[in-house]
C-alpha cells in the first residue's frame, strides 16, 4: 500500500467534512425560505387571534398542518436536504425519522384511546370531563 | 423565605442520614476507601498523569476504557444493592422482619435497577463500542473526538449524582421507571425522584451525543473498500444500537421533562386530576424503555458474532442473514412496547397486536442463534474464556427468550406480570445476554487495549461464578413467581418461601465470587503482564481490522489507512501475505486533548444538585457558567496538531522490532 491513495482519501474525507455532498444555499434560497417561514408563522397567528374559522378544532388542525409545511420549508431551504445529499443518507434518515415518529404518535393515540374507553369513571368531576 | 433557605434551598442537616446505621457504615467505608485511593494517587503523583493522559483525552480507546472502568465501579455499587435485597428477602421470609426498613428497601431496589441499566450496562456497551468500532472500520478516531470525551463525562456526572443521593438526602423509592402518580410531587415530595430525574437527564445528554457521534463515525469514516456489507457484525450492531439511541433517548428526555414540570411548576401532565393521565407516562416511558433493552443486547450479539467466528477459526455463518436479523430486530423493537403494560387495560385488540409483534421478535433472534451454532459446527473451536461466555450465553439466553415468549402471551401475562417470574425473566436475558456478552468482549479486546491478555484461570473462575450463581439466584425466582410472589416486597407472611430465597441468596454469593474473581483477574494480569504480553497485536488469530495494528494501538491507530477487499478484512490480508509498510510515513493530523468536557460535566453536577435541592441562586450561577464555558470552547480554534512523520516512523519501527522479537 502506498501513501498516495491514502493522502487522496484523506483529502476526499476532509472535503466531505466540509461539504458533505449537500447543495450550498444561495442568498436567494435563504430569502425564499425566510419569507415562507414568516408567512407560515403569521397565518397561524392570524387564524387564532382573528378566530377566523370560529371552531377551535378546525383551527388546531390548520395550525398543525402549517407547522408540518414549515418543517419541510426549513429542511429544504435551510438544511439543504434533498434526495441526493450525503449520498442519500439524509433522505434515508428522514424516512426513518418519519416512520419512528408515526409509530410513536399513532401507537400512543391508539393505546391511549383504548385505555380511555375502558377507564372506569373515577369521580363525578371525572365523569364531567369525559362528557362530550 | 428565611436566610438559610435562600442559601441552601431544601438542604438541611436532616438530609444527612445519620440515623441510618447501615448508611453511616457505608459512608465510612466509602470515605476510607476513597481516601485511600485519592491518597495513593496523590502520593504517587499521578494526578498530572491522569489529567493529561486520561481525563482530558479525546482518544477513543482511552475514553472506551474509562467508560468500562466507570461501569465496573458502578457494578460494585449496584451489586451491593442486589446482595442487600437478597439478604433482606431471605431474612424476612424466614419469619423475621429483616434488617432493612421499607423506606430504605424501596430506595435500594430503585437504585439497583437505575444503576445496573444506566450506569453499568450502558457504559459497558458504549465503552466497548468506543474502544473497538473505530479500529474495526480502520479510522483514526471517532467523528467528533471532543464530543466523545464530553459524553463520557456527562455519563459519569449522572453516576456521581446517584452516588451523592446515597449520603445527601435520599434516592427515589418508586422503582426504576418512576411511574406517576407515585413519582408525582403528592406522593413523593422528597428529593429522591428529583435525584432520579436529574441523574438520568444529565447522563442522557451524554448517551444521546455519543449515539450521534458513533452513528456519524460508522456512516462516514469507514476506510476505503469497506462497504456496508463488508462491515464486521459488531460494527453493524453498534450502528443499529446507536440509531436506536438517537431515536429513543429524546423520548426519555421529553418524558422526564414533563414529569419534572409536574413536580417543579405544578403542571398536570401525569397527575390523577385536572386532565392529567399517569398512563400516558407509562406509555411514553416504554416507547423509550423497550428499544432500550435492544440497545443493550444488540452489541452483545455483535460481540458473540466476533468471538464465535474467531474462536471457531471460520467465517461467520450467514453474515447477510445476521445483518438483516439485526435490522429487523431494530425496527421491531419499536412496535412492542405495550407488552410492558398488558394489564393496564387497553383491551383485546391492542394486546393481541403487541403480543404478536413481541413473539415475532424471537424469529430473527432465533436465526442469529442458529447462525452462531452453524459457525461452530465443524469449526476448530478453541475454548478460551470468551468462547465459554458465548456458550454460556447461548444456553442461558434461550431459556430467557422462551420465558419472554411466555410473557408475551397476554393472558399468561395477566397471571405473571409484576411477579418474581418477570424479575427472573429480565435478569435471565440481561445477565445471560448483556453481561455475558460484555465480559466476553472485555476479555477478547483487553489485549488490544492494553497490550497483554487477561489471566485465563481467573477468567474461568469468574465465568463459572457468574454462570452457577445466575442459575441458583434466578431459577428459584421463576418458581416463586409462578407461585404468585410479587416483586419489590420487603416483607413476607409465608415462611414456606424461605428456602427458595435462601437458595437465591446463595446464588448471589456465587455471582459475588464471579465479580471478585474478575477483579482478581485484572490484578493478576497486571502483575503478570510480561507473561501475558501480546507482541503480535493479533493474539487470537483474529479476522477483523483491529488485530492488524499493534496492541495497544498507537494514538493514530493506523499509520496508513487500510484498504478493505473482503469481509473479515484482516483474515483476507493475512491469507494474501500482507506486508506491513515500513517507510514513507507522513505526518498525521490529530485532535488535541481538552479539559472542557470534564469542566462542563462538573458544572452540570452542580446545576443538577442545585435543581434537586431548590437552591435557585446556584441554579442560575451554574447554568450561566455552563453556557459560558460551552460558548468559550467554541472560540478555541487551537484544537488540532500534527504528529510529525519522524515520530510515526519511530513508533512503527518499534513495532517492527517487537514483531521480530515476538515471532521467535
Amino acid at each position: 500500500m502506498s501513501s498516495a491513495p491514502n493522502a487522496a482519501n484523506a483529502a476526499a474525507r476532509d472535503g466531505a467534512d466540509h461539504h458533505g455532498g449537500a447543495a450550498h444555499g444561495s442568498f436567494r434560497g435563504y430569502m425564499i425560505g425566510f419569507l415562507l417561514s414568516v408567512v407560515l408563522t403569521i397565518i397561524p397567528f392570524w387564524l387564532v387571534m382573528g378566530d377566523v374559522f370560529g371552531n377551535n378544532m378546525v383551527t388546531a388542525v390548520f395550525v398543525l398542518e402549517l407547522g408540518v409545511v414549515q418543517i419541510f420549508v426549513h429542511m429544504y431551504y435551510f438544511l439543504h436536504m434533498n434526495t441526493k445529499s450525503e449520498g442519500g443518507w439524509t433522505m434515508m434518515a428522514l424516512i426513518f425519522t418519519v416512520v419512528i415518529v408515526l409509530i410513536a404518535l399513532i401507537g400512543s393515540m391508539w393505546v391511549m384511546h383504548h385505555l380511555n374507553t375502558h377507564m372506569m369513571p373515577m369521580s363525578p368531576e371525572h365523569m364531567m370531563h369525559q362528557m362530550p | 423565605m428565611d436566610f438559610t433557605q435562600l442559601i441552601f434551598g431544601r438542604l438541611t442537616l436532616d438530609a444527612f442520614p445519620v440515623h441510618e446505621p447501615i448508611l453511616v457504615a457505608t459512608f465510612l467505608v466509602v470515605l476510607l476507601g476513597g481516601g485511600a485511593v485519592l491518597g495513593a494517587v496523590t502520593y504517587y503523583k499521578l494526578w498530572g498523569y491522569l489529567w493529561r493522559e486520561w481525563f482530558t483525552s479525546i482518544d477513543h480507546k482511552k475514553i472506551g476504557v474509562m467508560y468500562i472502568v466507570l461501569a465496573i465501579i458502578m457494578l460494585l455499587r449496584g451489586f451491593a444493592d442486589a446482595l442487600m435485597m437478597r439478604l433482606q428477602q431471605a431474612m424476612a421470609s424466614g419469619g423475621g422482619e429483616g434488617y432493612l426498613n421499607s423506606h430504605h428497601y424501596d430506595q435500594i431496589f430503585t437504585a439497583h435497577g437505575v444503576i445496573m441499566i444506566f450506569f453499568v450496562a450502558m457504559p459497558l456497551v458504549t465503552g466497548l463500542i468506543n474502544l473497538v468500532v473505530p479500529l474495526q472500520i480502520g479510522a483514526r478516531d471517532v467523528a467528533f473526538p471532543f464530543l466523545n470525551n464530553f459524553s463520557f463525562w456527562m455519563t459519569a456526572a449522572g453516576a456521581v449524582l446517584v452516588m451523592i443521593s446515597l449520603f445527601v438526602g435520599e434516592f427515589a423509592q418508586t422503582g426504576w421507571l418512576a411511574y406517576p402518580p407515585l413519582s408525582g410531587v403528592d406522593y413523593s415530595p422528597g428529593v429522591g425522584v428529583d435525584y432520579y430525574i436529574w441523574a438520568l437527564q444529565v447522563a442522557g445528554v451524554g448517551t444521546l451525543l455519543s449515539g450521534i457521534n458513533l452513528v456519524v463515525t460508522i456512516v462516514k469514516m469507514r476506510c476505503p473498500g469497506m462497504t456496508l456489507m463488508k462491515m464486521p457484525v459488531f460494527v453493524w450492531t453498534a450502528l443499529c444500537t446507536n440509531i436506536l439511541i438517537v431515536a429513543i433517548f429524546p423520548v426519555l428526555t421529553a418524558t422526564l421533562a414533563l414529569l419534572s414540570l409536574d413536580r417543579y411548576v405544578g403542571t398536570n401532565f401525569f397527575t390523577n386530576d385536572l386532565g392529567g393521565n399517569p398512563m400516558m407516562y407509562v406509555n411514553l416511558i416504554w416507547i423509550w424503555g423497550h428499544p432500550e433493552v435492544y440497545v443493550l443486547i444488540l452489541p452483545a450479539f455483535g460481540v458473540f458474532s466476533e468471538v464465535v467466528s474467531t474462536f471457531s477459526g471460520k467465517r461467520l455463518f450467514g453474515y447477510t442473514s445476521m445483518v438483516y436479523a439485526t435490522l429487523v430486530i431494530t425496527i421491531l423493537s419499536y412496535i412492542v412496547w405495550l407488552h410492558h403494560f398488558f394489564t393496564m387495560g387497553a383491551g383485546a385488540s391492542v394486546n393481541s397486536f403487541f403480543g404478536i409483534t413481541t413473539m415475532i421478535i424471537s424469529i430473527p433472534t432465533g436465526a442469529k442463534l442458529f447462525n452462531w451454532l452453524f459457525t461452530m459446527y465443524r469449526g476448530r473451536i478453541r475454548f478460551d474464556v470468551p468462547m465459554l461466555w458465548t456458550v454460556g450465553f447461548m444456553i442461558t439466553f434461550v431459556i430467557g427468550g422462551m420465558t419472554g415468549v411466555l410473557l408475551a402471551v397476554p393472558p399468561a401475562d395477566f397471571v405473571l406480570h409484576n411477579s418474581l417470574f418477570l424479575v427472573a425473566h429480565f435478569h435471565n436475558v440481561i445477565i445471560g445476554g448483556v453481561v455475558f456478552g460484555m465480559f466476553a468482549g472485555i476479555y477478547y479486546w483487553f489485549p488490544k487495549a492494553f497490550g497483554f491478555r487477561l489471566d485465563p484461570f481467573w477468567g474461568k473462575v469468574s465465568f463459572w461464578g457468574w454462570l452457577i450463581g445466575f442459575y441458583l439466584a434466578f431459577m428459584p425466582l421463576y418458581a416463586l413467581g409462578l407461585m404468585g410472589v410479587t416483586r419489590r416486597l420487603s416483607q413476607f407472611e409465608d415462611t414456606s418461601l424461605y428456602w427458595y430465597f435462601v437458595v437465591a441468596g446463595i446464588g448471589s454469593l456465587f455471582v459475588l465470587g464471579g465479580i471478585l474473581a474478575f477483579i482478581m483477574q485484572v490484578y493478576v494480569s497486571i502483575r503478570d503482564r510480561e507473561r501475558l504480553r501480546d507482541t503480535t497485536g493479533d493474539p487470537w488469530d483474529g479476522r477483523t481490522l483491529e488485530w492488524s495494528t499493534s496492541s495497544p494501538p498507537p494514538v493514530y491507530n493506523f499509520a496508513f489507512t487500510p484498504m478493505v477487499h473482503d469481509l473479515d478484512a484482516w483474515w483476507d490480508m493475512k491469507s494474501r501475505g500482507y506486508k506491513r509498510p515500513l517507510e514513507g510515513f507522513q505526518p498525521i493530523h490529530m485532535p488535541k486533548n481538552t479539559g472542557t468536557g470534564i469542566i462542563l460535566a462538573g458544572l452540570s453536577v452542580v446545576l443538577a444538585f442545585a435543581l434537586i435541592w431548590h437552591i435557585w441562586w446556584l441554579v442560575i450561577v451554574s447554568a450561566v457558567a455552563t453556557a459560558a464555558v460551552a460558548i468559550w470552547h467554541t472560540f478555541d480554534y487551537n484544537r488540532d496538531f500534527y504528529i510529525p512523520a519522524d515520530e510515526v516512523t519511530q513508533a512503527e519501527d518499534e513495532r517492527t522490532r517487537s514483531l521480530a522479537g515476538g515471532s521467535v
